[in-house]
């Protein structure tokens, strides 16, 4: 056995071990000095990148691979932990990367002028950590707990600055709801060892019977998980938190976000993958039944995150509302893949919503770090302060254009492709959704239009006379943003084929992934 | 009758603790109702792992007479209680944190004056 | 928070130490006993808590410095993390128990049944209590600690 298939075998574990030594050494490896720290920092996520891309090279060749902590076999009661990895998972776990990197780089400049940085980079490798334990666990008591921990990481992180009272309550809001939403889940899994004796998702997965209490636990996850996730009823916790979160680490909160919304798919696809197309509920199949809750939630999420956005004067928290629309077209694009489950253009629809997580995370990342860099250079949060600062910022303007485009789904930039693939298959299932995607979408264009006039044209204020363009690593990491985004838009087929179709073909085969630990017994 | 009582336990703890956040105004009052929902589904897990006879899983000092494995008790609901046990200290410590920074910045603890963050 | 009178000074004098040994007692059975490192360590921590409240956050403070209890925590969590990682490395899996039946340090095999314990046994199941009980005592004092402090001071340099 050479090297490299060592270190396949082991890297679903080392995934999770090195930034979590990374996170525990932080505080003794900053009283050395910044610079230390900050390559210390890059050292701890090249590891960590080095072993997913080696992990995903392998799952996308050979399939889905089994960790077991602390066996070398499955023993027959089976109460170890285990870490299954499908396309699915690795494919979060390298959005999650591309997110934990740039916002390292994006760090080093915002976040210089503050103190207590070792305790923020140690909360920032926590939470990459809990987002990719998410994301590769195969076990629902584990996935709880990385979900605890995302949630612990990321309230300390939106309260990071504290002498503003404003981030107080955005983080006390978001931890009371985060809380109270983890405590159900683990409610729900209390009912599902209650019934099953396993917290195994595949297993669990193998002996569902949906039961009237497995109707409950449906219910308590999704909910959750969609809460977690950002959808409508209960997203008023995500603008706040957004936009009061240090602009450099709402890309990687985006990312724990995103990881819930993962969960979503791992409970409806893989967890309730037996029972979704066989049960009927009310004289129609159950998959009908979750598409179109999912899709009625999409839209009210799209119509409400673009509305909402219309009317606010704060660039970061319109930010924040435009992020909950765009993932109220991911539910839109996974809703009707799961209400049309079985014919092709639910593939192509849950193919587009998948794509479109990963344009999301970049799109609403990118303007993310303009806001931010905008904020750094003039320390202004409202639309009405700011104005032309396109005269003396222009990458940062470019940056924004690029970002405003994407977002609302212009060619040839990478929203365009997901979105595309996402109205057409959302058309053939009911036209009238298709519509109303398109409209805010143009609603979104003037939103963003809006905001583009306001900061970057119109009369350049006397305060901002004499403003310079955004430090060095700043620019870097939103160059980086935006060259994967023209790529994407330039090469969707690329995308598609490599990672998106693997990982729709995982969430659609879940016979794969129950056999994969089953089976092995 | 008699073996339902947790569960009754289980669901009104979990429903005075939501009660609690939802209605009460004050700060801590919110951090102690989620303690009291914490404590419920803490129970809950326990109330799942009882077996009537059953003896702790420890290979050494077992009482005489009992058969072992048949006669142990599976820990892991009392692990699962404990890992939300120790998840649950280090929120409710963040939660306080966080208050005690609100009742500095703003001088109070009722939720309807602290609403600087606007809809 | 300032100091208590001396009746209650001296009642924690005499209390702190058994509380110490108590929670050390049951860290270090923890692979015996119910218990381990959480359990033992919010129980130090509980006696660090005492002398808070009796002495006063400020003449703790003056005591033992919060970026001192800080690094222990970090040793503790690396601790934990480096015992995972040698599993990794002596018996091929991450959390691997390398060092049960072994015979080395906590290595005997336990005879099973109505036997007594045997405190030489559970492989990595000891050092990773310590290490836990290393990050916990440190953890939580530095929680109890900072929070008294900061409901004692009038003004705050946020």
């Amino acid at each position: 056995m050479n090297i490299i298939d060592v270190l396949i075998e082991q890297s679903p574990a080392l995934i999770i071990a090195i930034p979590l030594l990374g996170a525990f050494l932080m505080p003794l490896v900053s009283r050395i000095n910044s610079t230390v720290r900050n390559i210390f920092g890059l050292l701890v996520l090249c590891l960590t990148g080095f072993f997913v891309g080696i992990l995903a090279s392998d799952v996308l060749a050979n399939g889905p691979r089994l960790y077991i902590f602390g066996a070398k076999d499955l023993a027959v009661p089976m109460v170890r932990i285990l870490f299954e990895v499908d396309s699915m998972s690795i494919f979060m776990a390298l959005i999650t990367m591309v997110l934990a990197f740039i916002t390292l780089i994006y760090s080093w400049s915002f976040m210089k002028d503050h103190d207590g940085l070792d305790k923020y980079y140690t909360l920032v490798l926590l939470l990459i950590t809990s987002t990719l334990g998410m994301e590769l666990t195969g076990d629902i008591f584990n996935f709880f707990v990385f979900l605890e921990i995302s949630c612990i990481a990321s309230c300390a992180l939106i309260a990071f600055w504290i002498s503003e009272g404003e981030a107080l309550e955005a983080a006390f809001k978001y931890i009371v709801v985060s809380a109270i939403g983890a405590l159900f889940v683990l409610f729900a899994i209390g009912l599902l060892y209650a019934q099953y004796n396993a917290l195994n998702i595949a297993t669990l997965a193998n002996v569902l019977k949906y039961t009237f209490l497995d109707k409950i636990i449906l219910v308590l996850l999704l909910v959750v998980l969609g809460m977690k996730a950002g959808l409508v009823p209960m997203h008023m916790w995500l603008p706040d938190s957004y936009g009061r979160a240090p602009p450099s680490v709402t890309l990687i909160i985006m990312g724990a976000t995103l990881a819930s919304f993962y969960g979503v798919l791992r409970v409806i696809f893989t967890l309730y993958g037996n029972v979704l197309s066989t049960t009927m509920r009310f004289s129609i199949p159950l998959n009908v039944l979750v598409g179109w809750i999912l899709i009625t939630l999409a839209i009210i999420s799209i119509i409400v995150g673009v509305a909402m956005a219309l009317v606010q004067s704060d660039f970061m928290r319109l930010i924040g509302f435009s992020a909950v629309a765009e993932v109220g077209y991911m539910f839109l694009a996974i809703g009707a893949g799961i209400a049309a489950l079985g014919t092709p253009y639910a593939t192509t629809a849950l193919q587009g919503g998948i794509l479109h997580l990963l344009n999301d995370a970049l799109d609403i990342g990118l303007l993310f770090l303009v806001a931010g860099a905008v904020y750094y250079i003039t320390k202004k949060r409202s639309l009405d302060d700011i104005s032309g600062l396109a005269r003396n910022m222009k990458y940062t303007t470019v940056f924004f254009v690029i970002g405003l485009l994407a977002v609302v789904g212009m060619p040839p930039l990478n929203g365009f492709a997901s979105k595309f693939l996402i109205y057409e298959s959302v058309y053939q299932l009911n036209p009238i959704l298709s519509i109303v995607a398109i409209l805010c979408s143009i609603l979104m264009l003037a939103v963003f239009v809006k905001v583009f006039y306001a900061v970057f044209m119109g009369p350049e204020l006397p305060a901002f006379k004499n403003v310079t363009e955004a430090p060095r690593s700043m620019l870097l990491a939103m160059g980086v943003v935006a060259a994967l985004m023209i790529f994407i838009g330039l090469f969707p087929n690329l995308v598609i084929d490599a990672l998106v179709k693997p990982a729709a073909d995982a969430l659609l085969n879940h016979a794969q992934y129950i056999g994969t630990v089953v089976g092995g017994v | 009758m008699i073996e339902y009582i947790p569960f009754i336990a289980v669901v009104t703890m979990i429903f005075i603790g939501l009660y609690a956040v939802l209605f009460r105004r004050n700060l801590i009052k919110i951090v102690i109702g989620i303690s009291i929902i914490e404590s419920g589904v803490n129970l809950f897990l326990i109330t799942l792992g009882y077996r009537e006879g059953g003896v702790a899983p420890i290979f050494t000092s077992l009482p005489p007479g009992t058969t072992y494995p048949a006669g142990m008790v599976l820990p892991v609901p009392q692990a699962l209680t404990l890992t939300s046990i120790v998840i649950g200290v280090a929120v409710l410590a963040l939660m306080l944190s966080l208050v005690m920074h609100i009742y500095r910045k703003y001088g109070t603890l009722d939720v309807r004056k602290i609403r600087r963050l606007k809809e | 928070m300032s100091g208590m009178s001396k009746i209650v000074k001296t009642s924690v004098n005499i209390l702190f130490p058994l509380t110490m040994i108590f929670g050390l007692y049951v860290i270090a059975h923890g692979h015996l006993t119910p218990g381990g490192g959480f359990q033992g360590g919010a129980i130090v921590a509980s006696g660090c808590a005492m002398i808070v409240v009796a002495y006063g956050s400020k003449w703790v403070f003056k005591q033992i410095k919060e970026k001192r209890l800080s690094s222990f925590e970090s040793i503790g969590g690396v601790g934990f993390i480096t015992v995972a990682l040698l599993g990794l490395v002596f018996s091929s899996v991450f959390f691997g128990n390398f060092l049960a039946g072994s015979n080395l340090l906590f290595g005997t095999t336990p005879a099973t049944g109505s036997t007594g314990a045997d405190f030489n046994t559970g492989g990595v199941l000891p050092l990773m209590n310590f290490a836990v009980g290393v990050k916990v005592i440190a953890g939580l004092f530095v929680i109890v600690l900072v929070m008294a402090y900061a409901s004692s001071v009038k003004e705050w340099d946020t």
